[in-house]
């Protein structure tokens, strides 16, 4: 349990020295992937909380463990105590727990409030899941909607995402979805054949996708970037091979993406990664200090 | 005391000849024994069945299971790819099975349940001994049952079932159309049967078969911990076996119970299965708290601290684990009260769980505490069921729950709590009572090596699963992003140490049959009171003609 404590620092440790790929697991990796949401970042401080109860508990009851059996080993205490029953005790180590949960339980509902609260929606997008890829469909006035398949390895050099880095394998897919950064999307999450279910770590977001349901989460991504999450439900035989990637962009490219996309998503999507990149080389080193 | 008095087996009346003495049997040591032997091969195939899996995770990318496939079922190219890819639903899937219905619990309710809550309470035998019979015996066809359904077709283009244990549907009804499905359901059906009709012989022994004297309040912890289980036992399975009717009839007659477009609902049958599910989970725990309590007190040799809390907390557990099932589901799209209400009903088991850690560490304070065996693993067993039991406590709160349900930090708590858990107090009341059940000395240096192997083996496979959930990687992946690769690994070379541990466990088992060093009746002294230790090693065909009388 003492490595829970590493895993909050390797965290911060993390935070610091991979910037650009702050939206996915890294070697490695020993906590959560870094907030991208307000969610997340509550979600992640919640996590930190429960762990300074946790771990102090379970280490107490190894110390006692140890003390115990160090202390009343046959060598060193011949004759055993009789003793069978202290209420005071007793009572002492049912109320005891019962403190530590109402700790717990006051931030964990504020929590849980917190995730079924969400601001006024700007954008709402209908995410379903198949057998084995997500669909998107863009509840806007010109209709936009594609599938999002995990990206090939045969396709890398066509679709230039041959960087592995930004484009890890089993992550990366060939369209994906595209958000504007700031601005609150709801999600309505079902599926077409069998269970599947939304996720994405950075953004706190995990929802089943149920077939018959519509089921709603939403998410407010604060910086701009490429984030990846996996279906996360079973679903067959390809239910590691369906990732989820969302692209957070600045306003101005998402309405030019957004208007593009309405005829052809592909080039959509090539304008776009072209004018991240231009706008990568422009500010190299400043993005990565500030991401 | 009346163990001298039948020391020698010229009456014992045992039946002659192996089928009337095993097949036919209707005595509760030899189907206890029956079980634990089904138990152990069980646990092999089982864990035969991780340690592939955690060979094909070892590194990204597909390692073996597409050459399993080819092999097995004779597939090529991308076939074997994708049979390969369905192969490994299919191992998690009767892993999972395997372990909980046939290894688990065979072993400490049918196993150490059967030989010894008969003795403890003082009673001759159980209740129902041909129904004894019958329930074991219902167990080797479900097991068959399921390990068949892997030759045959479960979706298009794989063989076997491979929808988790847990069968939810569609995958378990239009997503997986061939047979394989309908020998699981069955296989869990029997298996389910075996354990009502055990269930109702345990209820009935305990209540009308204690010997003179014994008031439940006197009754020993592991007889409680056990008529707990079967009331357990009792209102959850009938409602598992109305869940997985209701996905053969989806399947095979046209019903909609689970299928939207006929009106029905996928998330019904989620309710339905952890509403079984989650008192299921107790099922596999209780009986090894009550294993642990017998073996904390005789090695600490003194009695347990705080009986009666310990008792009702067992009791309390039993009946709040029937009112969290949904903690199971904070991500099917509950409303926002529903996760509230599951949240602190949840929480409320830490309290009587809490109650009982204590309880075992205040038994030893004081006490004069020898290391053998089966005291090992009893500590081994409250330190890591502690850490299952914290990781609970997070897993319990639906905020938190969002980011890691699904991944492998779940996978790692409920190892904790059952791999580290139910399978260290099954190992603790194996090394506990195979002196008393066979009459033989274990090889305690054998023992100690099989204890250290696999602690250190468990803890490297598991703990590190922490890791990867946290970092975001889901459950049931057959491959992962590189990023995952470095834990992985730790984690399967961890599980080829288990399974080295099983390899000493055998031996040990063969060198303790094969030396015959006699145990005598007692072997553990002053500290185990119980009554199994007034009879003799191994205890007389039939016990207690005449009947024990508790003062």
């Amino acid at each position: 349990m003492t490595n829970k404590l590493f895993a909050g620092l390797a965290a911060l440790f993390l935070l610091g020295i991979s910037p650009a790929l702050a939206a996915q697991p890294v070697d490695w990796q020993m906590g959560f992937q870094p907030a991208a949401t307000e969610i997340m970042a509550q979600i992640r401080s919640f996590e930190s909380f429960t762990l300074w109860f946790i771990v102090p508990i379970t280490l107490l009851i190894l110390a006692l463990l140890l003390y115990a059996m160090v202390r009343f080993r046959a060598g060193a205490n011949p004759t055993p105590s009789k003793t069978s029953h202290n209420v005071f005790i007793e009572v002492i180590w049912t109320l005891g727990p019962v403190v530590v949960l109402l700790a717990l339980a006051i931030p964990s509902f504020n929590l849980l409030t917190a995730q079924y609260t969400p601001p006024d929606a700007d954008y709402t997008v209908k995410a379903t899941g198949y057998q084995w890829y997500w669909g998107y469909e863009y509840q806007t006035e010109t209709e936009v909607s594609f599938d999002s398949l995990m990206l090939q390895e045969g396709d890398r050099a066509a679709s230039g995402k041959e960087d592995l880095a930004t484009y890890p394998r089993l992550l990366a897919v060939d369209n994906e979805f595209v958000v504007p950064v700031g601005k609150t999307v709801r999600l309505l999450v079902t599926a077409a054949d069998v269970l599947h279910a939304f996720a994405m770590p950075a953004f706190g977001v995990k929802m089943d996708a149920v077939p018959g349901r519509l089921n709603e989460a939403w998410f407010k991504a604060e910086a701009e970037g490429l984030y990846y999450g996996q279906c996360s439900e079973l679903c067959g035989k390809d239910h590691a091979y369906m990732p989820i990637a969302i692209r957070v962009v600045a306003q101005d490219k998402f309405d030019t993406w957004l208007a593009a996309a309405a005829d052809d998503v592909e080039a959509a999507n090539s304008t776009l990664i072209a004018a991240i990149q231009a706008d990568a080389k422009s500010v190299d080193v400043a993005v990565n200090d500030n991401n | 005391m009346a163990g001298s008095t039948v020391a020698h087996d010229d009456h014992d009346h045992k039946p002659q000849g192996f089928v009337r003495r095993w097949m036919y049997s209707t005595n509760h040591k030899d189907i206890g024994t029956l079980y634990l032997i089904f138990a152990i091969i069980a646990g092999i195939i089982g864990g035969l069945m991780s340690i592939a899996m955690r060979m094909e995770l070892q590194e990204p990318g597909i390692q073996i299971f597409h050459g399993l496939a080819s092999m097995v079922y004779g597939f090529d190219g991308d076939a074997a790819i994708d049979g390969g890819k369905h192969l490994y639903n299919v191992f998690t899937t009767a892993h999972g099975l395997i372990m909980i219905f046939f290894m688990v619990m065979p072993a400490l309710i049918g196993g150490f349940a059967n030989w010894m809550v008969p003795i403890m309470i003082g009673a001759p035998d159980m209740a129902f001994p041909r129904m004894n019979n019958i329930s074991f015996w219902l167990l080797p066809p479900a097991l068959l049952l399921l390990l068949v359904s892997m030759f045959v077709e479960g979706p298009a283009g794989g063989y076997g079932s491979g929808g988790g244990w847990t069968l939810y549907p569609p995958l378990s009804t239009s997503g997986q159309p061939g047979p394989a499905m309908d020998f699981v359901i069955l296989s869990v059906h029997i298996a389910g049967a075996s354990s009502i009709l055990g269930a109702i012989n345990f209820i009935t022994t305990i209540f009308n078969m204690r010997a003179p004297g014994m008031t439940l309040h006197k009754m020993p912890l592991f007889a409680w911990s056990v008529l707990v289980t079967a009331f357990l036992l009792l209102l959850s399975l009938p409602v598992l076996a109305g869940g997985i009717t209701m996905l053969l009839t989806d399947r095979n007659f046209g019903t909609a119970f689970f299928a939207p477009e006929g009106g029905g609902d996928p998330i019904l049958y989620q309710h339905l299965f952890w509403f079984f599910g989650h008192p299921e989970v107790y099922i596999l725990i209780l009986p090894a708290f009550g294993i642990v309590s017998h073996i904390i007190s005789t090695f600490s040799r003194k009695p347990i601290f705080g009986y009666l809390g310990m008792a009702y907390a067992m009791v309390a557990i039993g009946a709040v684990g029937f009112i969290v099932w949904a903690h199971h589901m904070y991500t099917v799209g509950l409303s926002l009260n529903t996760q509230r209400y599951f949240v602190f009903a949840t929480m409320v088991i830490a309290v009587p769980t809490g109650i009982k850690i204590f309880s075992w560490i205040a038994t030893m304070w004081g006490g004069s505490i020898t290391f053998r065996t089966p005291m090992l693993w009893a500590i081994g067993f409250i330190f890591l069921f502690t850490l299952g039991g914290m990781t609970g406590v997070q897993l319990a709160n639906a905020g938190l729950d969002r980011a890691m349900h699904d991944t492998y930090y779940v996978v790692a708590h409920f190892h904790y709590v059952l791999s580290l858990g139910a399978v260290f107090a099954i190992f603790a009341g194996w090394y506990y009572w195979f002196p008393k059940m066979t009459g033989f000395m274990y090889n305690p240096m054998v023992a100690r090596i099989h204890f250290w192997a696999t602690f250190i083996g468990v803890n490297l496979v598991f703990f590190p699963q922490h890791f990867l959930g946290l970092a975001g990687m889901p459950r049931r992946y057959i491959d992962y992003p590189d990023a995952f690769t470095g834990w992985n690994a730790v984690s399967s070379y961890g599980s080829y140490l288990s399974g080295i541990g099983v390899l000493i466990f055998l031996y040990g088992v063969w060198e303790a049959f094969a030396k015959k060093r006699i145990a005598g009746d007692n072997p553990w002294g002053e500290g185990a009171t119980t009554l199994e230790w007034q009879l003799s090693s191994p205890p007389p065909y039939h016990q207690w003609t005449k009947l024990p009388r508790i003062k």
